[in-house]
């Protein structure tokens, strides 16, 4: 899968220039400032769960798409994320935006003690292990001695906050401002990353990683700490989610989830972040579409859609856009 | 002139699998020693038991500190620079990105970004590519990017695998060329692993035939390129 998303090697003179790129920025986030006044209430809260989405795609394609390392267990870390952040408000009544950098560093640590273990696996097997930590975590979720933190079967109902400051917003306008503001940072972030040094030592680990060790590169400590930040992504995003949708529950964070993530993450490109946006978008609005057209078929309609799309886009989002710009730039220089 | 590598009863092996039994041998400081011999010898061990990538004991000295229970990583950052056989670039990198790695350990920026037009003064057709992913070059292209990621790391000594695998006659001459250049006037003593005899005696100082994971003849590189019978027997010219 890996192997499927090359980069084309573009010329100098078809790279993104730096006006057009951040011109291109500013007016996608003027539309997704503006979105929330001209729709419904609904559609606003469909919106904020594909940010939501979007920042946990982000983190698993920082270990997928740029580390090279197979995780179908990213639903554990986006429960943990939501379950740390639901506890807090419930238990020691956390304000709800310092929920998020806790639920982000408990997920670090246990990402990146996850992923200590985890150097020894390979591909397969690595998904084969992070996929027992998927399978176990609904299950230790559920466990009665931690009933009284977890809530159990039932999981934990939270309040939704209303707009700070007096403003004149519905609680879901300011939940899906809220939500834009920690994406726009996370996603920044995560490009500052991939762009830096220790983001080149990502991607040569993925690339080879025997090369990258001659390099003198530790591949243990940036494969674990890569899972720790994966994690946190993922766990934020978990804790986003949590305030959104203003429940927890077991069974809210089955394997299905990652796989969710999973398809996500292909659908958008793998090792491109802005594809997190088009995967987030997928795997909310597709199954409902899916719905839509057979209800008894719903999932067999879905995953036709799946299908086709990795057949005629199988780059996923990243190979579209890049083919447009490029058609685009072709088209400026004649 | 001193040792800059020394080797004492290396042994290796893969799982269980013994592939070097006692191997001892060295590398002069600014100097070429060269590992000559036939597939399966162990040559292509030898190289990751000194970096540390295959279980190994013995013992190995490089600039009078052992470095025998080093990981690779270290071995890297001390001043060793591989280059597998294979070439072993980052492919969907582009040149100048692969060179940077090379550099990764290192912290003077200007330094590196002069390194950079240093390995494209020795490569220009790296520099031609420097966009362009490494994956996409030709197998010739990709051996040179290796050696001049290695470079980037300012090495004291470099471990090179059959660097002539695969490129062209006259290619093979120019690379030669350029090695003996990187050894003359940057003073980078090299460990070059080869088949190609008759070059490999050409640019080194110090030679060891390897046969079967043990050293069977060791000598000049000039007493073995003159001795008819040891290259008759053991090299096949
Ligand atoms: N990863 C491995 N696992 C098990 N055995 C191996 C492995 N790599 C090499 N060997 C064995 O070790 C022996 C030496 O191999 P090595 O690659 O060092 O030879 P070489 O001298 O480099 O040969 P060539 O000139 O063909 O490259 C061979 O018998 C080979 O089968
Ligand atoms: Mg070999």
């Amino acid at each position: 899968m890996l192997e499927s998303v090359p980069e084309p090697a573009v010329p100098d003179v078809l790279a993104p220039s730096l006006i057009g790129r951040n011109g291109l920025m500013l007016a996608l986030l003027a539309v997704a400032l503006l979105l929330p006044f001209v729709v419904q209430n609904f559609l606003i809260f469909q919106l904020t769960l594909v940010l939501v989405y979007a920042i946990a795609i982000i983190g698993l394609n920082l270990l997928t798409g740029f580390n090279g390392q197979f995780s179908l267990g990213h639903s554990a870390f986006y429960a943990l994320g939501a379950y740390v952040a639901a506890m807090l408000m419930d238990k020691v009544d956390f304000p709800y935006p310092a929920t998020l950098p806790v639920a982000g560093i408990a997920c670090f640590v246990f990402g990146f003690l996850f992923g200590l273990p985890a150097l020894r696996l390979e591909g397969v097997y690595l998904a084969l292990a992070t996929f027992a930590l998927a399978v176990a975590t609904p299950q230790i979720l559920k466990l009665s001695p931690l009933e009284y933190w977890t809530g159990g079967v039932q999981g934990i109902v939270i309040n939704k906050p209303d707009a700070p400051f007096g403003l004149p917003l519905t609680q879901d306008q300011w939940l899906y401002f809220f939500t834009l503001f920690v994406t726009v940072i996370m996603t920044v972030l995560a490009h500052n990353l991939v762009a830096s040094r220790t983001g080149r030592a990502m991607m040569a680990i993925r690339d080879n990683p025997t090369a990258a060790r001659s390099m003198g590169i530790n591949i243990a400590l940036y494969k674990s700490l890569t899972f720790g930040v994966s994690a946190l992504y993922t766990g934020i995003a978990g804790a986003l989610g949590a305030i959104v949708v203003q429940f927890v529950a077991p069974d809210s964070f089955t394997f299905l989830l990652s796989i969710t993530l999973l398809v996500g993450l292909v659908v958008g490109g793998v090792g491109w972040i802005p594809g997190a946006f088009f995967g987030g978008a997928f795997v909310l609005f597709v199954p409902n579409f899916a719905e839509s057209i057979s209800k008894g078929l719903s999932g067999a309609v879905y995953g036709v859609m799946i299908i086709l799309l990795i057949f005629v886009l199988p780059t996923g989002a990243s190979g579209l856009v890049r083919a447009a710009l490029q058609r685009l730039r072709a088209h400026k220089i004649q | 002139m001193t040792a800059l590598l020394e080797v004492r009863d290396l042994h290796a092996s893969y799982g269980t699998t013994r592939v070097l039994h006692g191997l001892s041998f060295g590398v002069l400081e600014g100097g070429v020693t060269t590992l000559l011999g036939g597939n399966g010898a162990g040559k292509t061990t030898t190289l990751r038991a000194l970096c540390g990538m295959v279980l190994r004991t013995g013992e190995i000295t490089f600039a009078g500190r052992s470095i025998a229970h080093l990981s690779t990583e270290d071995i890297a950052r001390l001043g060793i620079a591989h280059v597998p056989d294979g070439r072993g670039t980052f492919v969907r990198l582009t040149v100048e990105e692969n060179l940077e790695l090379g550099a990764i350990t290192r912290r003077d920026r200007n330094a590196i970004a002069q390194d950079v037009e240093r390995v494209f003064g020795y490569f220009p057709i790296l520099q031609k590519r420097r966009g362009q992913q490494a994956g996409t070059l030709s197998g010739g292209e990709q051996q040179m990017l290796a050696i001049g990621r290695a470079l980037m790391l300012q090495p004291r000594l470099m471990l090179l695998d059959e660097p002539s695998f695969g490129l062209a006659p006259r290619l093979v001459r120019e690379l030669f060329g350029i090695l003996a250049a990187l050894n003359k006037s940057e003073g980078v003593s090299l460990l070059v692993v080869e088949q190609n005899a008759a070059l490999a005696l050409d640019l080194a100082d110090q030679a060891y035939l390897v046969e079967t994971g043990r050293i069977v003849f060791s000598g000049a590189a000039r007493e073995i390129r003159e001795d008819e019978k040891i290259r008759r027997s053991y090299l096949g010219y």
